[in-house]
């Protein structure tokens, strides 16, 4: 944390009052601070989490922040539990205006030809097809509606190299390319589909991952890690209609790791 | 709306009207920042200052060719003197010069890439030590998606903006630690003067392009004034050496 000399004043000032936001993974990490930061906005909270103790955390928050909040434990590798999750969402709340494909993972960190089939396999399932099931059910219901918007986490290694983090960097390339494409395929029916690509968070993921998270710093530019708000404030950006001409776009919030 | 409150900002070719320099000049000024404005065109530029004043707005117009390297130094200095400081800079001034490779005159070339690239990167190197003394900064570069994507007729045009994108880039890494950030900026096709230039230089080319955009419309000079918006504010406080894309879908398409 290198550079504190201006104050920094990160907060957003994008008014979501009634809009309805779906946040998956949203019980711990990134996906916790967008639905934190969502419901600060005013919006109407849809968390899903795989971990009922995450889950249970995030929604006695929302709740006692006034928020009105629908929790769904949820695993996004089964169709069939992701589109119970969107009848869910449209039996409570009629809607879904907006959705923040956030659920991932990652293996621990080991060199490519140590990475059992079974391990790529998991952060496959996760990372990709969970965003790709639960796009499928969003956009099914968003076409309905006539309008919506997706903000997909990707990573700043969707643009960029990991050494030891084959099967992520692997999944988050391929989040990059499925959300351009399918972007397009729905552009002229007013849902925009956005990625969002942090550098590194010292989320429980991260920590996981890596001892030493002032190495990880100097990945970035800025030589320190973002903060949850700082990623927040790149989906809420994407999500509102600030960024209303932008679709098929990858947004960087990553302290200039991939300019590097 | 205060998401600018007091920042003080320079927004180059503010006058072109619709412009992307004009309508990011609207939206900071609604969100409360102290505003340099610059342009060649002092016509269209006085009757802008005339437009934000009566909104309330704090505002210094200084006619500015981009490509002085001292009238640069000018803006600067009289910037920090009038408000005390640097804290945005907004590298908007461009032209479009299109035409097929083969009819590129020297003069052209040098025009081209004189305004869209050099006068990007004099912008850049006399901001930095402004926004070091003000303890740190926000640069937004215009470049274009014909930075990143090969288009008929725009072959100089796309040099420059491609120039800008990497200029932005190591702006952003040789002063991530002096607070500065730098991002580049990438608007598809938006309603402004230049796509009227465009229009007139080459009308059939310039239609296919229209029907080109996913979104199935151009863009409006307000769209790319959001993106501005949040580049230059503290909300995109961890975006630096990015590469935001206001196209419509049209790289992705």
């Amino acid at each position: 944390m290198t550079y504190t000399k201006k104050t920094i004043n990160p907060t957003i000032a994008i008014d979501f009052t009634d809009q309805v936001v779906l946040v998956t993974g949203a019980g711990a990490g990134l996906g916790y601070s967008c639905a934190v930061a969502f419901a600060n906005a005013g919006a109407k909270l849809v968390v899903t989490d795989i971990s009922r103790e995450g889950l249970d955390k995030v929604v006695q928050e929302l709740k006692n922040s006034g928020t009105e909040v629908l929790g769904l434990l949820n695993d996004v590798t089964h169709s069939s539990d992701v589109n119970a999750m969107l009848e869910a969402i449209v039996r409570r709340f009629g809607r879904l205006d907006i959705a923040v494909n956030n659920a991932g993972i990652a293996t621990p960190l080991q060199e490519f030809h140590e990475v059992s089939e079974a391990e790529f396999d998991r952060v496959m399932a996760v990372n990709l097809k969970g965003v790709w099931l639960c796009m499928q059910a969003e956009i099914r219901q968003m076409l309905k509606q006539g309008r919506g918007r997706i903000v997909n986490m990707a990573s700043a290694t969707s643009r960029n190299t990991y050494p030891n983090a084959s099967p992520y960097v692997t999944s988050k390339f391929a989040v990059a390319g499925l959300t351009r494409t399918v972007a397009v395929e729905y552009a002229n029916r007013d849902i925009r589909i956005n990625a969002i690509c942090p550098g590194n968070v010292a989320t429980p993921l991260v920590v996981s991952l890596v001892d030493d998270l002032s190495v990880l710093a100097k990945k970035h530019a800025m030589n320190r890690l973002g903060t949850p708000e700082e990623v927040a404030n790149g989906v809420m950006f994407l999500a509102s209609d600030l960024s209303s001409f932008s679709t098929g776009s990858l947004l960087e919030v990553d302290g200039g790791w991939n300019a590097i | 709306m205060s998401r600018m409150l007091n920042k003080i900002a320079i927004i180059t070719g503010a006058a072109s009207n619709p412009g992307l320099g004009y309508s990011t000049v609207m939206r900071f000024a609604q969100e409360g920042a102290k505003l340099v404005i610059t342009d060649i065109d002092m016509v269209g530029l006085a009757a802008v200052e005339k437009e934000i004043t009566a909104m309330g707005a704090e505002v210094l117009a200084m006619e500015q060719n981009v490509v002085d390297e001292q009238r640069w130094q000018e803006v600067i200095d009289a910037t920090v003197e009038r408000f005390g400081g640097l804290d945005v800079l907004v590298n908007n001034a461009g032209i479009a010069v299109l035409k097929p490779i083969s009819e590129y005159t020297q003069a052209d070339y040098n025009m081209q890439m004189d305004v869209n690239l050099r006068s990007v990167f004099l912008g850049c190197q006399k901001a930095v030590p402004a926004m070091k003394d003000s303890g740190g900064g926000s640069i937004v570069n215009m470049s274009s998606v014909a930075g990143m994507r090969a288009m008929a007729a725009v072959s100089v045009y796309g040099m420059a903006k491609a120039g800008v994108q990497i200029l932005s880039k190591c702006v952003a890494i040789e002063h991530a630690a002096d607070g500065v950030r730098c991002n580049s900026l990438h608007p598809g096709l938006i309603e402004t003067n230049i796509q009227n230039d465009a229009r007139r230089d080459n009308p059939e080319g310039h239609a296919q392009l229209g029907t080109m955009v996913p979104f199935g419309r151009m863009g409006y000079p307000e769209e790319v004034a959001n993106c501005v918006l949040f580049l230059a504010s503290d909300e995109a406080s961890y975006v630096t050496g990015a590469e935001l894309v206001v196209d419509g879908g049209l790289i992705a398409g």
